[in-house]
């Protein structure tokens, strides 16, 4: 028996990876290139006028805000839960896990509709918000609680199966010759964990910063207000100014293109450190 | 539960502090606002739900919805399936950046995805204008709701078939190989059962993503309603009637499916883990 004759005949293998290359590239190169050539179809100046445009400047500061606000509290979240998780046992561990994936299987338009039933005019607390002028729906505290539901799970499902897989002997060492729990944690875990940390940060932020169902719901789209990058994209395309909605996409596109680029680098060359996340 | 966690000894501290910010964070977040769709739903009655969840706009939505989900991602695991099988069996070069791309539809917007797909399936895009003159016009239909869903859904089935393909024992191949099985026969008896789980799970998660699409889907489905209306919008539409009820019934109607195709996605976890043993 040799291992040849396990193989496909060269033929075959050809085909099927030219088939896949193929369809990789109709479904996916393809969608990713029309974007770039749809944004720069009237010239960079063009491209540089959409993209400077004092709406889009402000929907571009406004999905930064709100990554910057939503990303590091999912980031403490998502420690917090894989250091209970992975160095303690105890009952409702499995229930807690998938309590906490929850929100990958929700509509990105029902992440948003709930926070409206809170908080909005009708909704459980809408009378008391608007008696003491406090707005949370059709403002920024609405779309960053809708970016914290969408992006919860992203850093702790990074970090549960790493951090178990590890398990605890290096904490305990650390405990044994007289370090504080802290210093354990910062100076121990933390150097542990920190490309797994740093894989789930960069697809929370991703996920943070392209969000669109959820804010869609919580937005109100009032331009220069509270439209962030996605939102105003609909917004111009709606508008028929083709351009400037693929000119505002592509800055979204390279934020893609980065986020893959930088995993993409992450999973090679620190594949070991990275292992039990897969 | 958490009145109910205790720990068995362990040195290390932090197992307080650590479970009640988790604890604190997922009820603000995800539990507290979750239930409020089921506590509205309740206290608008059930006559009113039901006439929300069941009429026949929100059956054609929830009809759509699921149904180009379970056909795009049936397509998913065919051509996943594909993708997978090449990255993992063969070397060439181009492999790893083939391997990166997957994940596309994991980075990108989804709104981006949804303007791009319609250039380039409406009449005057490369593909749609090929698709129109072969009499299949994509945009603004329904077929426009599966093709979305087909981008969003390839690189679920890809990265839970991979690790499968790639644990695969090349002992069995070699068995069949020696018992004069084809190759192909040998994929078809021997390989694909061994995958099944896991296409199962890629089938399932691709098709929870797929059912509550909103972004990819709203440019290039027509959005007509009885026809080209998925449940997502259905709901956007509903609330800017300021219709709550109705969105809301709407709303927990898809949040029930979604919980059970979770409770599924278990069952088929617990089952590959059974055949592993």
């Amino acid at each position: 028996m040799t291992a040849a004759s396990l193989r496909e005949p060269p033929v075959a293998k050809a085909l099927l990876i030219g088939a896949a290359i193929a369809y990789v590239g109709l479904m996916l190169i393809l969608p990713l290139g029309t974007v770039l050539v749809e944004a720069l179809r009237k010239g960079w100046d063009a491209w540089w006028a959409a993209v400077s445009e004092a709406d889009a400047r402000s929907s571009i500061r406004l999905t930064l805000i709100v990554a910057a606000i939503s990303v590091p509290l999912n980031t403490v979240f998502g420690i917090a839960a894989a250091w209970a998780v992975s160095k303690f046992h105890f009952r409702g561990k499995t229930a807690l896990i998938a309590l906490i994936e929850l929100p990958f299987s929700v509509s990105p338009v029902v992440s948003g509709l709930v926070f409206v039933l809170l908080f909005g005019a009708q909704g459980w607390f809408g009378p008391w918000l608007e008696a003491h002028d406090i707005r949370i729906i059709f403002a920024l505290p609405g779309l960053v609680l809708a970016t914290l539901f969408v992006t919860f799970p992203f850093v702790a499902r990074q970090l549960i199966p790493l951090m178990t897989a590890q398990g605890s002997a290096n904490e305990e060492a650390a405990l044994t010759l007289g370090a504080s729990g802290w210093q354990t944690f910062w100076r121990v875990t933390l150097p542990n964990i920190r490309f797994g940390l740093l894989y789930g940060v960069l697809l929370c932020n991703a996920r943070a910063m392209g969000e669109f169902g959820a804010v869609s719901v919580v937005s109100g789209h009032i331009r220069g207000e509270t439209n962030t990058m996605p939102l105003q994209v609909e917004a111009l395309y709606n508008d028929y100014d083709f351009v400037a909605a693929f000119a505002v996409a592509s800055l979204l596109t390279l934020l893609a293109i980065v986020t893959l680029a930088l995993k993409s680098v992450l999973e090679w060359r620190h594949r070991r450190a990275l292992a039990a996340a897969h | 539960m958490p009145g109910a966690a205790r720990r068995r000894s362990s040195p290390l501290p932090g197992f307080e502090l650590s479970l009640g910010i988790t604890i604190l964070w997922l009820s603000l977040i995800v539990l507290i606002p979750l239930s409020a769709v089921f506590v509205r739903s309740v206290s608008e009655g059930w006559s009113t739900f039901w006439a929300a969840a069941a009429s026949p706009r929100a059956i054609a939505a929830y009809r759509l919805s699921f149904g180009a989900a379970a056909l795009a991602a049936a397509i998913n695991c065919i051509f996943g399936l594909l993708v997978g099988w090449v990255l993992v069996r063969y070397r060439f070069t181009g492999r790893r950046l083939l391997s990166a791309v997957i994940d596309l539809p994991f980075a990108l917007p989804t709104a981006v995805a949804g303007i791009a797909l319609t250039a380039l399936y409406a009449d005057t895009g490369i593909i749609g204008r090929l698709l129109s003159a072969a009499g299949m016009p994509v945009a603004y239909k329904p077929a426009g709701v599966v093709v979305a869903l087909t981008f969003i859904g390839l690189p679920f089935v890809v990265r839970t078939v991979e690790p499968v393909l790639a644990e695969l024992s090349s002992e069995v191949e070699e068995a069949a190989l020696t018992l004069g099985a084809t190759r192909l026969q040998t994929f078809s008896r021997v390989i694909l059962p061994s995958i099944a789980p896991a296409l199962a799970t890629g089938f399932a998660l691709a098709f929870a993503r797929g059912a509550g699409e909103y972004g990819s889907v709203i440019f290039i489905a027509g959005n007509v309603p009885f026809k080209s209306e998925i449940a997502p919008l259905l709901i956007i539409t509903q609330l800017e009637e300021y219709n709550y009820a109705g969105a809301t019934a709407i709303a927990c109607v898809m949040l029930l499916i979604s919980f059970a195709v979770l409770l599924l996605l278990n069952l088929l976890q617990h089952w590959r883990q059974r055949r592993d043993a």
